[in-house]
């Protein structure tokens, strides 16, 4: 503590002293007991090679596992690719009574049900992950975090009954009638609304997608060194200037990446959003409308799917869906890529 | 131009350890003011006090009058307000990494919605002047990014962010500690053609830092300002015993 800072000198000559002490213990005889020890050791280049083989396995087993799944839905689809063949991607009718299968309609219903759900969800997480971070009362940072995270525990299937039972007669009766009044001109709110459909699926998911972008996103800003947060303080900003410019700025890709991970939960994501969305494959601008997605599909007609190319369009639509999730997650990355090239972001 | 800053009575705490003891001293304007002291003897947390970031810190808190060029800081006037009349450079040189070297410089008078765009070129070029870095990256502003430069530029980068909003006064919280002796001495000449224009408080560590840059020196110890005085006096014929011992090195 004491220490003049003049010069360095008495910090150098310190560690200097041992040297000769150590060297007087055995100047000429045998190598200590600890010189020994680590001469005996191996080098380690048999356990490192191992080591390396190991995690070399484990990382090209995910490759292995994703091409198997390609594999399998491939071919146990061979039977629809050839009746339909692409298509099956453009089509909008879903008849099994005369075998006319096409996937557009569930397609839709995924993505238009997820992107409402990112929506819905990324201001909500955000604020939530900001108010954890910087607002709220130490006392109750780490209840309310855990709460938040709890929410992602809780099965789909629970989330899928409380929303029949309690958020499609608030959607129905409440958020309903108000969307109509104020936003139905859009077109994308017209009566009638039975409380299940499209948006309400998408608000279900965005509940269930809510807890994974927040905690990410509080994690990456917690991780905004100090240093930054005091460069915007002293240069005169206040809070919310100071959260924007370098909380949130610094950790931007973090937070689309927590997006995106959010947004892979609500493609696939499929008993809670079949008890909601209505189950019909429409392609309608109406957000009260019933819709249908990919994996809801499957998980209602795959236990009675009679007769071969039923079952074989139902394997296609799995692999739909493995496609759909691909592209959006690609489209999102490339527009993180875009978004971050033109500037001189120069970390990640 | 820059104001002086008269402190009066001045206490601060981290949570129960009482950092800053009754701290009365007279900062005079246009002049550069050094504050030495071992680590942990309350500097930093005084020149934190000028520009109220001490209290940035949920446990700390100040007490005391700071009167700047007349207004007292903390009666007066909101933390936001007095930062933007205080520049602060720190310890380990902070530009916004995703920002380019001109968004950095421009940062502060953004920040305050300014937005003329003529005027901000001028001002990023001129400060970027003042802070002895425009001919270094005069061909990359935009293109680089605040972080991508060397250590003793980034610290100029600050250093020229800071006097782009025009400050009154210029904090400086060790700006070379973390520099390489060629930087050092950049910053040095850096504080020795600003002190004419701003009023500048410097911490530092390093006491032949402080005889070269600064007119006036205080000397800290366990959270008392020991001695004030013109530098020469403090580094010749100090009148404290203990100033005298942490002058000569015969300190701990």
């Amino acid at each position: 503590m004491m220490q003049p800072g003049l010069d360095k000198l008495p910090e150098i000559t310190v560690p200097v002293e041992p040297q000769p002490s150590a060297a007087d213990a055995a100047p000429s005889a045998a190598p200590s007991a600890i010189r020994l020890f680590l001469q005996q050791r191996s080098a380690g280049r048999w356990a490192d090679g191992a080591f390396r083989g190991l995690m070399m396995l484990c990382a090209f087993s995910i490759f292995a596992i994703v091409a198997l799944i390609v594999f399998v839905l491939v071919k146990n689809s061979q039977l629809s690719i050839h009746a339909f063949g692409f298509k099956f991607f453009k089509g909008t009718s879903w008849d099994p009574v005369s075998g006319d299968f096409g996937a557009l309609p569930f397609i839709y219903g995924t993505v238009v049900s997820s992107l409402l759900a990112v929506a819905i969800a990324v201001p909500l997480s955000l604020c939530v992950a900001i108010f954890l971070l910087d607002i709220c009362p130490r006392p109750l940072r780490s209840p309310i975090a855990f709460l938040t995270e709890l929410l992602a525990a809780i099965p789909s299937v629970v989330y899928g009954l409380w929303a029949v039972f309690i958020l499609v007669p608030i959607m129905r009766d409440n958020v309903g009638p108000i969307l109509e009044k104020y936003l139905g001109w859009t077109g994308f709110f017209v009566e009638p609304n039975f409380g299940v459909g499209m948006l309400t699926a998408g608000v279900i998911l965005a509940i269930m997608i809510f807890p994974i972008i927040s905690s990410i996103s509080r994690d990456v800003m917690k991780a905004v060194p100090i240093a930054q947060r005091e460069a915007a303080l002293a240069l005169g900003a206040t809070r919310w200037e100071m959260l924007r410019m370098s909380v949130l700025r610094n950790s931007r890709l973090g937070i689309v990446g927590a997006i995106i991970l959010g947004l892979g939960r609500a493609l696939g994501e499929t008993m809670a959003v079949t008890m909601v969305i209505g189950n019909h494959p429409d392609i309608l601008k109406n957000l009260f409308a019933p819709g249908y997605t990919l994996a809801s599909v499957i998980a209602n007609e795959f236990s009675e799917a009679s007769g071969d190319l039923y079952l074989s369009a139902l394997i296609e639509i799995g692999l739909a869906l493995f496609l759909v999730t691909i592209v959006v997650n690609a489209i999102a990355r490339l527009l993180v890529w875009a978004v971050t090239r033109g500037e001189s972001a120069g970390h990640a | 131009m820059g104001v002086d800053i008269r402190v009066e009575n001045l206490n601060a705490w981290y949570g129960n350890t009482h950092t800053l003891q009754d701290i009365n001293l007279h900062i005079p304007s246009n002049q550069a003011t050094a504050l030495i002291g071992p680590s942990g003897c309350g500097k930093s947390t005084f020149v934190r006090c000028l520009n109220r970031m001490h209290e940035t810190n949920p446990i700390a808190r100040a007490e005391g009058t700071v009167l700047m060029g007349g207004l007292d800081i903390y009666k007066d006037a909101s933390p936001v307000e007095i930062r933007r009349r205080v520049g602060m450079v720190f310890q380990r040189p902070n530009p916004f990494p995703t920002m380019s070297i001109y968004d950095n410089v421009a940062s502060g008078l953004k920040l305050n919605g300014f937005r003329n765009k003529r005027m901000l070129d001028e001002v990023v070029e001129r400060s970027l002047k003042q802070a002895a870095l425009w001919e270094e990256v005069k061909d990359d502003l935009r293109k680089k990014s605040g972080a991508s430069i060397s250590g003793g530029q980034q610290q100029r980068l600050c250093i020229a962010r800071a006097l782009a909003v025009d400050p009154e006064v210029l904090l400086m919280d060790e700006p070379a500690s973390a520099l390489d002796p060629v930087s050092t001495a950049k910053i040095e000449d850096l504080i020795f053609q600003l002190k004419s224009q701003y009023t500048i408080v410097i911490v530092t560590h390093n006491m032949q830092q402080a005889a070269r840059v600064a007119a006036n020196t205080g000397f800290f110890l366990n959270g008392k300002l020991v001695e004030f005085d013109a530098t020469t006096k403090i580094f010749t014929t100090p009148s404290d015993k203990r100033t005298e011992d942490y002058i000569t090195g015969r300190f701990g």
